[in-house]
């Protein structure tokens, strides 16, 4: 008998320096949990997200990618989250277009103050990816262990 | 010689292929042949090329090499390749089987291309001559006969079925080993077929054209013409003629961080590249004019140089309809050499 | 239209508004044009043509021709004047520098819809009224030109042109049916599964030879970032199916609400993959989520993405094509 593994999807959260990642912050001091396969990228405004780190994040073995940052209106920078927010519109839908699974990708706005809904998002979306099972339209062999 | 009854052509494909890969020209959804392989139910294409030429099957465009796994400070250098699989590829072209004879005078002299030597060994190359040449055919210019084209085994189509010649041991033994689908052939019904294709060939509109001015000891002569400026004036440095040409060879190695290693790998590189000779100095073609000068040289005069004559084109033609902007080297061919 | 056009050539060299005209050169078979830079009445006589083959968008050439210096005449058809002015409104080329000569055009011929029609040998192509006269080596055949139309033809955007300085034959108008979402909208109502299987079965066949991205105008950086061997991606190969995937999408979106819908890229397509596809989901989810716009019809339009509003669409609401 094969021990069947249960399949734990890893997940690359692109967050906010100012929002997002000082609500991942308040979620570890509150004592909230977050399933641990979500690993925290830190950039200094949602709007350094590129489309090439989405992709990139896949290529190296993600099966998910959520990218969280300032609410509307409240961007340390004024505006760097509307402008990512018009990117990630477009490119999630161009994946969609090209038949890779929508619930694969994500957008939260998260403020420094809700660890809760931090916990709460990663914890929805690790179980939507988990449902989805391993990424495989988007993957690249060569980084397959 | 042998004769493949029309009717047979099936069974004669699952025979090959029960023992061995099979891999020949099939329309894809576009309507433009490539070479994919053959399984119960795949129609060959009657395209007369295929897009890409039949070069990958013994020079791919991407191949590993090797890998490196690194622990610590130890390096693990993994030999990556597998038993290789013995093929047959149905259906080139006069044309792409000439192509193999440059490859192989660059790849099996010293120091000879292992990888490219076990493709090579383990297949085996089954031409079929030109029935209809197009107009972008100019492989006559060359001394390449599409009525008789070379490779282990040669194929006409004739009335009836097809006409097949073992031209080496390989070819010998691939038919012997179909011998029971063959049937004792006539020569008289090749000879009407290449009959018919020559009378086409000489019609073409390129059967006239002409390598005088070209080749052997040329350099000094071509290499500073002003003619290179304008004809590479509006070329837009795409790889488009060096990835479908049959006989470019150009290749770059790339190390691949796959995040737990590296894979060592090569990819066909183009001449056409801003990147092709950059090295640690910088550049040394630094400009289009260069790099397009370089590559219609080394087909026409640097290749011949060292190769007693022979040219490195081989007027496939996929280059005269693959170019986005339909600069080619006929147009080169005619700027530079003949009464000009 | 191509003699009116020589003849403008011609006079605009001897007056000195031009020191050279950017038009098409004459190849073997009529349909085999390259572009080509014209200085010398004899050099128009002995080369220059325009007929229904002359498919290739000459704006991108007006980059590096800025930089030469001089003055420098353009033939641009209504589709090529969206690219120039593209190409103004990100500060390309210099307006100062163009003379621009719109020329009307009914649209252009495909040579490989005009042998999938079993035409082979060709020698000479006429045109007579709405056909081709195609000479072949096997005898005369007549084709109708609708029948070879190329395919961004077929869905023509638009027959009016967005600048010129004067212009040769009538000017059209914007086609506001074009239909040229038709196949976008068919994809969008496939399930992920057919859309997956149909990229797969168009992207696999990329050689990667860059021919999309070196031929279009919106394609205009110094460096591309697929050249860049520090990127990371600056792979030449199509390794496997992500390194596909990622060229093609990073290219549809460096020229997301910049592309003009030219369709040059789907044109030199040595492997006929449909690119255009790409881009005009991008135009159509701009205009759907950000409102009508159309890249080079104003070159002094903000880009959108380089805008918002503060009630945009959330990602998450977009393009909702259910599974």
């Amino acid at each position: 008998m094969q021990d069947v593994k249960e399949f734990r999807p890893k997940i690359v959260a692109f967050c906010c320096n100012w929002c997002s990642y000082a609500g991942a912050d308040l979620a570890g001091s509150s004592r909230l949990a977050y399933p641990a396969d979500v690993k925290i990228i830190r950039v200094p405004c949602s709007c350094r997200v590129n489309p090439l780190f989405i992709l990139r994040a896949f290529q190296r073995g993600a099966d998910g990618v959520i990218m969280a940052g300032c609410h509307p209106g409240d961007c340390h920078y004024t505006s760097g989250n509307y402008f990512a927010r018009r990117r990630m519109t477009l490119l999630f839908s161009m994946l969609d277009y090209l038949g890779i699974e929508r619930e694969r990708t994500r957008v939260e706005w998260i403020s420094a103050a809700e660890g809760a809904k931090f916990s709460k998002t990663m914890n929805e979306f690790a179980a939507t990816v988990a449902a989805l099972g391993e990424n495989k339209r988007l993957e690249d062999l060569r980084c397959k262990k | 010689m042998k004769k493949l009854s029309s009717a047979k052509l099936n069974e004669f494909f699952a025979a090959i292929a029960a023992s061995r890969a099979l891999y020949l020209p099939v329309d894809n959804s576009r309507g433009k042949a490539e070479y994919k392989k053959w399984e119960a139910g795949v129609e060959m294409s009657r395209a007369l090329n295929t897009v890409r030429s039949a070069k990958d099957f013994f020079f791919p465009q991407t191949e590993n090499l090797m890998e490196f796994k690194m622990e610590g400070k130890k390096v693990e250098v993994v030999d990556t390749r597998s038993e290789a699989e013995d093929f047959v590829i149905f259906g080139v072209r006069a044309c792409d089987a000439a192509s193999f004879k440059i490859l192989d005078s660059v790849y099996l002299t010293d120091p000879v291309d292992s990888y490219y030597k076990t493709r090579r060994e383990h297949g085996v190359v089954v031409t079929l001559a030109c029935g209809k040449p197009a107009e972008t055919c100019f492989c006559g210019v060359f001394g390449i006969d599409a009525a008789n084209p070379e490779g282990d085994v040669t194929a006409w189509e004739t009335e009836g079925g097809l006409m097949l010649r073992a031209n080496t041991e390989k070819g010998e033994a691939l038919l012997e080993a179909t011998a029971a689908l063959l049937e004792e052939g006539d020569e008289a019904a090749v000879q009407a077929a290449q009959a018919k294709t020559r009378e086409i060939l000489k019609k073409l509109p390129l059967s006239d054209l002409s390598t005088e001015g070209l080749g052997v000891g040329k350099t000094a002569e071509l290499f500073d013409r002003p003619e290179w400026k304008t004809l590479s004036e509006a070329c837009l440095g795409c790889g488009t003629c060096t990835f479908v040409c049959p006989t470019c060879q150009c290749y770059d190695v790339r190390d691949f961080d796959t995040g737990n290693g590296i894979k060592r790998f090569r990819c066909w590189d183009s001449c056409m590249y801003s990147d092709f000779t950059l090295m640690a100095h910088g550049n040394s073609r630094n400009s289009q004019v260069e790099r397009f000068r370089q590559r219609f040289m080394h087909k026409l005069v640097y290749y011949p140089d060292r190769s007693g004559g022979t040219f490195g084109c081989v007027g496939c033609g996929r280059c005269l309809s693959r170019c986005p902007i339909s600069m080619n080297i006929v147009k080169v061919m005619k700027t530079m050499g003949g009464k000009n | 239209m191509q003699e009116m056009m020589k003849k403008r050539a011609t006079e605009l060299l001897a007056d000195g508004t031009c020191d050279r005209v950017l038009g098409w050169a004459v190849g073997d078979f009529v349909y085999d044009q390259t572009p080509a830079l014209f200085r010398t009445e004899e050099e128009l006589q002995k080369g220059f043509v325009y007929n229904g083959f002359s498919a290739a968008n000459l704006s991108k050439y007006l980059v590096k021709e800025c930089r030469a210096g001089g003055k420098i005449a353009v033939f641009l058809k209504p589709c090529d004047t969206y690219s120039f002015n593209q190409l103004m409104a990100e500060h390309r080329i210099k307006r100062e520098m163009i003379y621009v000569i719109g020329i009307a055009c009914d649209g252009k011929a495909d040579v490989e819809k005009l042998k999938e029609q079993g035409i082979d040998g060709i020698t000479d192509i006429k045109e007579s009224g709405d056909s081709y006269v195609v000479s072949t080596i096997y005898g005369d055949k007549t084709v109708k030109k609708a029948e070879v139309l190329a395919e961004r033809c077929v869905a023509c955007k638009s027959r009016k042109h967005m600048v010129y300085d004067e212009l040769i034959g009538e000017e059209g108008e914007v086609i506001a049916d074009s239909g040229r979402f038709d196949m976008v909208e068919k994809l969008e109502a496939m399930t992920p599964d057919e859309r997956y299987l149909f990229w797969r079965g168009e992207l696999s066949r990329c050689i990667r030879c860059n021919a999309c991205r070196n031929v279009c105008p919106a394609c205009t950086c110094e460096q591309c970032i697929f050249d860049n061997p520090r990127s990371g991606v600056s792979q030449k190969a199509a390794a496997n199916s992500f390194e596909e995937n990622m060229f093609h999408i990073i290219r549809a979106f460096h020229v997301a609400g910049r592309c003009t819908d030219c369709g040059e890229c789907s044109r030199v397509c040595p492997e006929n993959i449909p690119l255009h596809l790409l881009n005009r989901k991008f135009i159509k989810d701009v205009n759907t989520f950000y409102g009508d716009y159309q890249a080079g019809e104003d070159p002094a339009a903000k880009p959108p993405l380089g805008r918002y509003e503060k009630n945009d669409i959330e990602p998450g609401e977009a393009g909702g094509v259910k599974a």
